[in-house]
C-alpha cells in the first residue's frame, strides 16, 4: 500500500533531521509501534521540517500538518470524520513541546477535555529548536538557551518544566505516559496501548537534541539514559489519573547530566556554580520522591 | 513534475535524497565481535542499518550520516567511526 | 413553497439538507441561530452530522480542515471576532485546497466592540484564497449554500468559500423563503467525493513545507483554481436555475442599468434599499441604476467593467475600510475601470450598524455625479 521497498520503515531515510536527531528517532519508533493503519497529525517544528520539504516525504502513512498549534483541532476533526464514515485508522498527533506546552494548549485542552479518540504524542526535546533553540515551557530549570541565555545576572531559564502529563490527566485523559527514546521498547508499548485505550491519550516522550543541547550526535541515547539515571525525567504511566508504574532507577547526582551539555555549561565555567546545581538536584530528588523511582537496597527492580 | 494540489506528495519521495553525502565519520562494523543482537538497528535515526541474509548487520552508506550513536550503543564495541576518505 | 422563517434558521435548514458529515463551530453574535439549530437537528436525528462543540473558532475551522482531509463534508459559521481568529487557519485551509463551506453573519470588527453589521469582516480575509459570496436576502443565501458546495468540491475548484449574509439585518429577519426539499437538494448536490483524501490504503502526506524552488508555484495555482472557480461557478448557477428557477449565475447582476449615467456598486442586503432608492429617483427622472456584486472573490473586473460600459459615473458604497487606504471594493473597482474613463467614486457606508436610508442613497448619488466621493459617508460631525 505505502509502495515503500521492502524492509524500508514506514519513516523512512532521507529526511533531513541533523545526524543523532533525537526526534527522528522518536518518529520511526512510532510507526514501528502503528503501522500502517494510522492517519498522523504533525505540527509545524523540526519534525514537520526535516521530514516534509515538498516533494520529499518521509511518511509512508497518511500524515497531515496544518500548523504549529491546531494539530489537536485538526485530530479532532479527523477522528470526527473517520467517525462517520466507519472507518478504522488511528489518529496520532506528533508535535514539539513548544507547540505542546505552549502555543497549542487551548487546541489540546479543547480536543482532551471533549474525548475525542485520539493520541497526542510530545516530542520533547525541551526548546523551539526550530526557530533557534528558543525557550519553550518544557525548558528545564537552569538551561540557557538564545531567549533565556545564561548571563551575569540570570541562571539561564528561570521556571521549571510544566507538568503537562499532570495536566492532561486532570482533564480525565484515562492515559498518560512519559517515555524516552533510550528504551524504544517501552516507548513502542506506550504507543501501542495509548493507540488502543479509547479517548484522549497523551505521551510525552524525551528526545534529546544534539544541535540544541551542545553534545556530540553519538550522545544522544546516552543523554536520554542520563536524564532518567540522575531522575531528571522519569518514565512512568498514569491510568485515570493515578500514577501505575514508574522506572525505578540506582540514581546518579544531576552534575553527571549537566555536565555534558553545552546549554548547562555555565553551571560548571567560569566558576562551579554549586548553589543552582543544587537547586536542579532538588528537583530530581523531589522527582524522585513523587515518583518513587529510588532504588534502595533489597527492593526488586519493577 | 505537475504539482500536486494542496502541496500532497506519496510516500518514498524522501528516499531520493541520500543523506550519506553529509558523513564526515562512518561507522566501520565488525561482523567478527558483533553478537547480533540488533540494537545498533533499533536506534539509528535514519533506520539505515539492515541485517543482511547473511546475517550480518550493516549500514546502508547512502543514507547514514555518521551520527555515532550506533558506535555508542553497541553493546560489544564492534562499530568504530573512522573518518571517510571522499 | 413560501414558509416565513428567520434568516439564521433558514440557512441551518439548507445546511442540514447539504448533508455536511462534520459540523465544527463556535458561538457568535449574530451567528448562533445558525449553530444552535444545526445542534439541534443533530440531537434530534434529523442530522446525520457529528457536531463538535469546540473551544474556539480558531479550533472550529482547523477541526473542519481535518475532517475535509479525512473526506468529510464540512461545515461551519462565524463572524467578525471569530473570524478574526481564524486568520491563520483560513489561509491554511485554502492552501491545503479543502472544500470548506463556512456561513458569515457579517459584524464590524473591534475595537471599539460592536456587535452590529457591516462587511469588514469577511472583507478582511479577502486575500485568503476563500471565494467570497455576498447574499442580498435570505433566499439568495439559503441558494448560495448549495452553489458553494457545488462548486467549491468541483475537482476544477477545491478551495473553500465563505457565504456571507448580513448579521441581525438578514440572520435575525424574518422573511419568507422557499427551502428545497431533501430531494431536490440531493439532486443538485452529489454525494462529496473527495480529490484526496487521508486514508491509509492510499497514504499522502498533507501540507508539506514548500523551499523557495515550490512555493510561488503552489500559489499561483490557487490563483488560477480562483479564475477557474468563476466559470464553475457560472454553470452551477445555470443548473440550479435550471432546476429551481432562481438564476445566480452572474457574479454581478445590474438593476435598472440599461441607459444609466450614474451607476451605485453595492454588496448584500444594502442593496435591497438602493433599489428602492433608485426607484425614486427614476420617478424623478434621475437615470440611475445599481450593480450588485454577489461574487467578491474571485474578483469580477471584467463582468463588472462590461456591466458599466456606458455608465459615466460610479459610486461605490463599502461596507468596510482598509484603514490608511480606502473601501476594499472601491480600490478594487476603480482598478477593474481603470482608462475606461468612467468617474469612480468611493463612500464608506454603514460601517458598525449605522443606518443608511434610502436618502442618504440619493445624497451619494448626488455627491458623485458632483465629482465628489472617495470619503466616509453619514459621519455624525457633531460628535467629532
Ligand atoms: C503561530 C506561529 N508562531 C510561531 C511560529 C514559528 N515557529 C515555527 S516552529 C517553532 C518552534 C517549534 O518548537 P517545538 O514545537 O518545540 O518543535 P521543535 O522545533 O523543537 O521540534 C516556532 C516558534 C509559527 N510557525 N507559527
Ligand atoms: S535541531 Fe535538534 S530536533 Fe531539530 S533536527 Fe537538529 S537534532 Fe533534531
Ligand atoms: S552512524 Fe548514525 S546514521 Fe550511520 S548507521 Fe550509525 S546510527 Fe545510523
Ligand atoms: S549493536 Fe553491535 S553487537 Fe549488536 S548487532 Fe549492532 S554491531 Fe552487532
Ligand atoms: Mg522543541
Amino acid at each position: 500500500m505505502t509502495g515503500l521497498p521492502e524492509g524500508c520503515d514506514l519513516f523512512t531515510p532521507g529526511h533531513r533531521a541533523c545526524g543523532g536527531c533525537g526526534p527522528a528517532l522518536a518518529a520511526r519508533l512510532l510507526l514501528k509501534a502503528t503501522g500502517e493503519n494510522v492517519i498522523v497529525v504533525n505540527s509545524t517544528g523540526c519534525m514537520e521540517v526535516f521530514s516534509t520539504p515538498y516533494p520529499e516525504t518521509a511518511w509512508g502513512v497518511p500524515w497531515i500538518h496544518s500548523l504549529f498549534e491546531n494539530a489537536a483541532a485538526v485530530a479532532s476533526g479527523i477522528e470526527a470524520a473517520l467517525k462517520k464514515q466507519g472507518r478504522s485508522e488511528k489518529v496520532v498527533c506528533i508535535c514539539g513541546d513548544g507547540a505542546t506546552f505552549d502555543i497549542g494548549m487551548l487546541c489540546i485542552s479543547g480536543a482532551f477535555e471533549r474525548g475525542h479518540d485520539i493520541t497526542y504524542i510530545c516530542y520533547d526535546n525541551e526548546a523551539y529548536m526550530n526557530t533557534g533553540i528558543q525557550r519553550s515551557g518544557a525548558t528545564p530549570y537552569a538551561a540557557s538557551t538564545t531567549t533565556s541565555p545564561a548571563g551575569a545576572c540570570s541562571p539561564g531559564n528561570v521556571r521549571q518544566k510544566k507538568d503537562m502529563p499532570g495536566i492532561l490527566a486532570a482533564h480525565g485523559a484515562p492515559y498518560v505516559a512519559t517515555a524516552s527514546i533510550a528504551y524504544p521498547a517501552d516507548f513502542e508499548k506506550k504507543v501501542r496501548r495509548a493507540i488502543n485505550t479509547p479517548g484522549p491519550c497523551y505521551i510525552q516522550v524525551h528526545t534529546p537534541c544534539c544541535t540544541g543541547w551542545g553534545f556530540e550526535s553519538g550522545e544522544t541515547i546516552n543523554m536520554a539514559k542520563l536524564a532518567i539515571e540522575t531522575g531528571l525525567w522519569v518514565n512512568y504511566e498514569m491510568v485515570n489519573g493515578v500514577v501505575e508504574k514508574a522506572k525505578k532507577v540506582k540514581r546518579k547526582p544531576v552534575e553527571e547530566y549537566l555536565s555534558r551539555q553545552k546549554r548547562f555549561q555555565h553551571l560548571f565555567k567560569p566558576s562551579h556554580r554549586d548553589d543552582l546545581i543544587a537547586e536542579i538536584q532538588k528537583i530530581a530528588d523531589a522527582n524522585a520522591e513523587r515518583f518513587g523511582i529510588d532504588i534502595r537496597s533489597k527492593e526488586p527492580i519493577e | 513534475m505537475a504539482l500536486r494540489v494542496g502541496c500532497a506528495a506519496p510516500p518514498g519521495k524522501a528516499l531520493e535524497n541520500k543523506t550519506g553525502t553529509w558523513r564526515v565519520f562512518k561507522p566501520v562494523f565488525d561482523p567478527e565481535t558483533c553478537n547480533r543482537c540488533g540494537i545498533c538497528a533499533q536506534f539509528c535515526p535514519e533506520g539505515c542499518i539492515r541485517e543482511t541474509d547473511e546475517g550480518i548487520f550493516e549500514p546502508d552508506l547512502d543514507y547514514c550520516k555518521g551520527c555515532g550513536i550506533c558506535e555508542e550503543v553497541c553493546p560489544k564495541e564492534s562499530i568504530r567511526m573512522e573518518k571517510e576518505e571522499k | 413553497m413560501l414558509e416565513i422563517m428567520e434568516g439564521s434558521h433558514a440557512v441551518a435548514e439548507i445546511v442540514k439538507r447539504c448533508r455536511p458529515q462534520v459540523i465544527a463551530a463556535y458561538p457568535i453574535t449574530p451567528q448562533t441561530h445558525i449553530v444552535e439549530a444545526l445542534a439541534q437537528m443533530v440531537a434530534d436525528c434529523e442530522l446525520d452530522a457529528d457536531y463538535i462543540t469546540v473551544e474556539s473558532e480558531f479550533s472550529a475551522l482547523s477541526a473542519c480542515l481535518g475532517a475535509s482531509a479525512a473526506g468529510s463534508r464540512v461545515y461551519s459559521a462565524t463572524t467578525s471576532q471569530g473570524l478574526a481568529l481564524m486568520f491563520e487557519v483560513c489561509f491554511n485551509v485554502a492552501g491545503l485546497r479543502q472544500p470548506v463551506v463556512m456561513t458569515i453573519a457579517n459584524r464590524s470588527l473591534g475595537a471599539p466592540l460592536s456587535i452590529w453589521n457591516d462587511q469588514q469582516d469577511s472583507i478582511s480575509l479577502r486575500d485568503s484564497g476563500w471565494l467570497q459570496l455576498y447574499a442580498e436576502d435570505n433566499q439568495e443565501a439559503v441558494d448560495l449554500h448549495m452553489i458553494a458546495y457545488r462548486v467549491c468540491e468541483d475537482h476544477d475548484v477545491l478551495l473553500p468559500a465563505f457565504v456571507c449574509f448580513d448579521g441581525y439585518v438578514l440572520t435575525h429577519t424574518y422573511e419568507p423563503v422557499s427551502i428545497p426539499t431533501q430531494e431536490e437538494v440531493d439532486a443538485y448536490l452529489p454525494a462529496f467525493n473527495p480529490y484526496q483524501r487521508l486514508d491509509a490504503n492510499n497514504p499522502l502526506s498533507f501540507g508539506m513545507y514548500a523551499t523557495p524552488d515550490y512555493y510561488m508555484e503552489f500559489r499561483y495555482e490557487i490563483d488560477q483554481a480562483q479564475h477557474r472557480a468563476k466559470e464553475v461557478f457560472a454553470k452551477a448557477g445555470r443548473e440550479f436555475a435550471e432546476q429551481f428557477e432562481r438564476d445566480y449565475s452572474a457574479p454581478v447582476e445590474g438593476y435598472r442599468l440599461e441607459d444609466a449615467d450614474t451607476a451605485i456598486l453595492a454588496m448584500g442586503s444594502i442593496c435591497g434599499t438602493v433599489k428602492d432608492a433608485i426607484d425614486e429617483m427614476r420617478d424623478a427622472g434621475k437615470k440611475v441604476g445599481l450593480l450588485k456584486i454577489r461574487m467578491f472573490r474571485p474578483f469580477p473586473a471584467d463582468e463588472i467593467a462590461d456591466a458599466l460600459k456606458g455608465v459615466s459615473t460610479v459610486a461605490v458604497l463599502d461596507r468596510n475600510i482598509s484603514l490608511g487606504s480606502g473601501g476594499a471594493v472601491g480600490t478594487e473597482v476603480k482598478a477593474a475601470l481603470s482608462g475606461s474613463g468612467t468617474a469612480v467614486y468611493d463612500y464608506i457606508v454603514a460601517l458598525g450598524g449605522r443606518d443608511i436610508r434610502k436618502k442618504d442613497i440619493a445624497g451619494i448619488v448626488d455627491l458623485a455625479e458632483e465629482g465628489r466621493g472617495d470619503m466616509f459617508y453619514g459621519l455624525r460631525t457633531e460628535v467629532l
